[in-house]
């Protein structure tokens, strides 16, 4: 079958036949001779000294093999590791250990576990053990966590300061005292649960002849999972092996390493049988990370005329209880501050961020990590000097934008921007929504007491995580470059692995249009292999949108090694010159014979039996590429929601919800469309639903999908999607990465859309998520004159 | 403690004794090794387990395999005949109505019980009755295009008929 184009089609998944059938391999799935099951006990107190704690009932219980508490792990593993230190910011990290021993402080911290035959037993055991705590003062607000007086978490963390990162770039100072305006305004950012459909969990398998260990592992980057648990357990990294198979979602929460990873491995090195732990749901939404938690002051200075002159942020960041194995640290500051400029030409930026200690669940990447913030928070203000300027906010954009033919463009946050064309996207999604029509429809409806309004978002993110030398300039404890192998076996099957790993973006159908077309060969016989340690050299795995941008340009490049050794060999068989040999549709021929041909099935054949191979050629055809991208990424867009609200009620409805994004060159039109919906809805979700709440005990009241509202089927419009193609000018693919500009670009339109249905109202500004309740009350003190703002 | 149980499942008759507190879901994911039927959340909000119980949608984490006794349950695993995919299946497919694939088999069964109440939906009717199910991936947008989808070609009658569309009557075959 010979193949047309495959890059740039909708070609239907490969990962769909086994997932529609119930084919699917998840971490849950797997079931092992002799397999144990452990239950985790979690501290019912957010801050607490643990007073007593007696096993034994559940150690006699029916079916129990181990019971593990923090004492049986001291000296025996190590606590879990900072992954992200932030330089230059005076950060503190605090002994996070695997298990509480004397103190615990979120609701969550792990204080035993124990291992039985079946989960119920597990469960019926813990209930058994006897725990007694003395609580100690709670707080969980970021802000709070500052002031003096606050209860403390950790002893060497003095006003549970984590960290006071810092970036001034310009004089600001002199464009505030300077500015002819200035916008003052706080946003919160509130703290969203992930809520991956599939939990976390992990299945541990050790085997003590070999010393070797298998972990299955719901996780988005099992390479570095498997040096963290060899950094926490002491089990050499060489002899360990992750494997991330099928993965239900991961949205972030899956980059971080947890100790429930860790007790697994322990509690199957104690009992010498496979273990399995996976989380319930209840235990998902205290143990796995959340994410957002920021409470931003920001500041605007601007000229008249609308040039905008400077911005200037405080934030202070929830961080919870501990830093986590993640990249906790590099979500509120990096991924936040550089990017605050978005698609304008603000000369002076002045961000200070403090990574504040709370007695909550640990924060960390969500979808979009710190670049949502930074997008809510620009295009927010953007808004509010347009209406201060009694300026279009189309036009105060368009005045500001970094002009299309200015790229590269070094901003204010020291990111060279590689391209873009802010305008383009910008006049697209107008003349999508017939923006002119809405305005005079607004005006209208005004006038019968409806409330319509129209919200801009235009974006600009940073992702394709990213070079390495960044990464370590950021203090990040890794690379973020990426492996490819390509592996062409004698029947002429094919090989990929990759060392990203893929938890429903769709990469084993995407990666295998870009080989198939460049090796001439049927998509089904091209092979994706991904999430596992055995057998993939290397991987820093999927986050940060980068498995396209970074993993596909290491693919590409391992396939024309590929085909550059195929022409020799195709040359020596066909006795040409390798100048003289022409590759078409999967055949090597004789320039101007195309009679005199082999496959390049053929010379698979050829290269692996190695019977005849030109002088100097090794036997096999297999290719190996390591790629570290020169420089991030940086798609683009400008989304557009239309709402109406209802001024009676407070409720709202997303009339239209329009979005053109510039991703670069898209290899599959269908998946990268999927992905802007399934990011839209994540931003939609925290603008006007998602709320992850504590009480001032540390409880969290928000603690299961009854209390917490993941959207569903009725709450996310249908989205029409749109896009314009600038290529990344710096990979190969031309490709930027898609996975969270849905997520980065949505918010503020949302909201931007309700605050301008209700201006008439005076109303400049709303907190997230904008309920209908919120809604209402805001508009009940507009009318009784009261503030207009929150 | 244990109690003889009687289900068909997918159209074959499985005989088991089970503990009186197991959970339908677990009894087909551990019992009989069905794992295509996720656990996403345990309280009956998720609806990542869904089944099909005597044809009608149920979430089999709110269920005792107790209390599936002598009835005719069908999971993901028996949508298919041979190699033609259900019509749902095939519509999850061509229009791209998953992504992870966690909340796949609960969201077709559902889909599948909406179809049996309502062969011709509209858009709205679709959101609004798959309201239990809940996927953090599409943004459900090409989930209800599938079930549109899949709606018309099950009325056009390809695949199963719309009053069995997973013929536990398979039982036969």
């Amino acid at each position: 079958m010979a193949v047309t184009k495959l890059f740039g089609a909708s070609v239907k998944r490969r990962e769909d036949p086994r997932l529609i059938t119930g084919g699917g391999f998840y971490t849950d799935d797997v079931k092992l001779p002799g397999m144990l099951h452990m239950a985790i006990l979690r501290s019912p107190y957010a801050h607490a000294r643990i007073t007593r704690l007696d096993v034994s009932k559940a150690q006699a219980a029916p079916g129990v093999r181990a019971v593990i508490t923090g004492q049986d792990l001291a000296g025996k593993v190590n606590a879990m590791p900072c992954v992200w230190l932030l330089p230059d910011s005076d950060l503190k990290v605090p002994a996070y250990p695997v298990m509480a021993t004397d103190r615990v402080r979120y609701t969550g911290d792990a204080v035993a576990a124990v291992v039985a035959d079946d989960p119920a037993l597990a469960r019926d055991a813990m209930y058994l053990i006897e725990a007694d705590y003395e609580p100690l003062p709670v707080v969980v607000d970021e802000v709070e966590a500052t002031q003096p007086g606050a209860p403390q978490l950790h002893d060497d963390v003095p006003g549970n300061l984590n960290y006071h990162w810092k970036f001034h770039n310009g004089d600001v100072d002199a464009a505030f005292a300077n500015a002819e305006v200035v916008i003052q305004q706080r946003f919160i950012q509130q703290r969203l649960i992930p809520n991956a459909m599939e939990t976390r969990g992990a299945v541990a398998q050790w085997n003590p002849g070999a010393d070797e260990l298998t972990v299955w592992n719901t996780s988005q980057n099992p390479h570095i999972a498997r040096f963290v648990f060899s950094v926490v357990t002491g089990i050499p990294e060489n002899k360990i092996r992750v494997i991330a198979r099928d993965v239900g979602g991961g949205f972030g929460s899956k980059i971080d390493f947890y100790p429930g990873d860790i007790l697994t491995i322990v509690a199957a090195q104690r009992t010498g049988h496979p273990v399995k732990w996976i989380e319930d749901r209840s235990e998902n939404f205290v143990a796995t990370i959340h994410g957002r938690a920021q409470t931003h002051e920001a500041e605007l200075a601007a000229n008249r005329d609308g040039t905008i002159t400077a911005v200037r942020v405080k934030s202070y960041a929830n961080m919870g209880a501990y830093v986590t194995s993640g990249p906790g640290p590099g979500v509120p500051t990096w991924l936040f501050g550089l990017i605050i400029p978005g698609c304008y030409t603000i000369p002076n930026l002045a961000v200070d961020v403090f990574g504040v200690f709370t007695n909550t669940t640990p924060t960390s990447a969500y979808r979009g990590a710190g670049r949502p913030e930074a997008a809510f928070l620009i295009e927010r203000m953007v808004d509010l000097l347009a209406r201060e300027l009694n300026i279009e906010p189309t036009h105060l954009r368009r005045k500001n934008f970094i002009p299309a033919d200015a790229f590269p463009y070094t901003t204010a946050g020291t990111l060279v921007y590689d391209s873009g064309n802010y305008q383009a996207t910008l006049d697209k999604a107008l003349e999508v929504v017939n923006y002119a029509g809405l305005r005079q429809q607004q005006l209208q409806q005004r006038q019968q007491g409806r409330y319509m309004g129209v919200g801009i978002s235009s974006y600009v993110e940073v992702c394709g995580l990213g070079p390495s030398k960044a990464a370590g300039a950021m203090g990040f404890q890794g690379g973020l470059w990426e492996t490819a192998t390509v592996r062409v076996l004698a029947t002429g099957k094919v090989q990929v692995f990759t060392g990203t790993s893929p938890h429903g973006q769709g990469e084993e159908t995407t990666f295998a249009q870009l080989v198939a077309e460049d090796m001439g060969m049927p998509l089904d016989d091209v092979d994706i292999i991904h999430g596992d340690t055995g057998s993939i050299s290397m991987g820093w795995g999927t986050y940060g949108s980068r498995s396209t941008a970074v993993g596909a340009t290491a693919i590409k490049i391992a396939t024309q090694k590929v085909m550059d050794k195929a022409k020799k060999l195709a040359a020596h068989l066909l006795e040409a010159a390798p100048d003289d040999i022409v590759f078409d549709h999967g055949r090597f021929h004789v320039s101007g014979s195309p009679g005199k041909a082999m496959t390049i099935q053929d010379i698979a054949l050829h290269a692996n039996v190695a019977w005849n191979l030109p002088e100097g050629m090794t036997p096999g055809l297999e290719e190996q590429h390591f790629y570290d991208p020169p420089n991030f990424t940086f798609p683009f867009g400008t989304h557009i929601c239309v709402v109406e609200v209802d001024a009676e009620t407070g409720e709202l409805k997303i009339l239209r919800y329009v979005a053109v994004d510039d991703v670069g060159v898209v290899i599959n039109p269908m998946i990268v469309d999927g992905q802007v919906h399934g990011g839209v809805a994540q931003g939609i979700g925290q603008a006007l639903y998602e709320h992850g709440i504590y009480d001032k005990d540390g409880n969290l009241v928000t603690g299961t999908m009854m209390d917490y509202a993941v959207p569903n089927a009725t709450q996310i419009p249908a989205i029409e999607t749109y896009r314009t193609e600038t290529p990344c000018p710096h990979n190969i693919t031309g490709a930027k990465g898609v996975g969270e500009t849905g997520t980065i670009a949505s918010s503020q339109a949302v909201v931007n859309a309700v605050v301008d249905a209700l201006a008439p109202f005076g109303i400049k500004s709303l907190d997230m998520p904008l309920t209908p309740e919120r809604v209402w009350r805001a508009i009940q003190a507009a009318r009784a004159g009261g503030s207009s703002g929150q | 403690m244990r109690q003889a149980i009687r289900v068909s499942v997918n159209g074959e008759e499985r005989s088991s004794e089970v503990e009186p507190r197991l959970l339908l879901v677990h009894y087909l994911r551990e019992t009989l090794g069905l794992t295509g039927t996720h656990v996403g959340c345990d309280t009956g909000t998720c609806g990542a387990c869904t089944v099909l119980v005597n044809g009608e949608a149920i979430k089999s984490c709110m269920m005792l395999a107790l209390q599936a006794d002598g009835t005719q349950v069908n999971t993901v695993e028996g949508l298919a005949k041979g190699d033609t995919y259900h019509p749902m299946q095939q519509a999850f497919w061509d229009l791209h109505g998953l992504q992870c694939g966690f909340c796949t088999p609960g969201m077709m069964m559902a889909a599948i019980g909406v179809l049996q109440r309502n062969p011709n939906p509209t858009d709205e009717e679709i959101r609004e009755q798959l309201e239990g199910n809940l996927c953090r991936c599409t943004g459900y947008q090409n989930i209800v295009a599938a079930v549109q989808s899949a709606a018309k070609a099950m009325r056009a009658g390809s695949g199963v008929a719309t009053t069995a569309p997973v013929s536990s009557g398979a039982a036969g075959e």
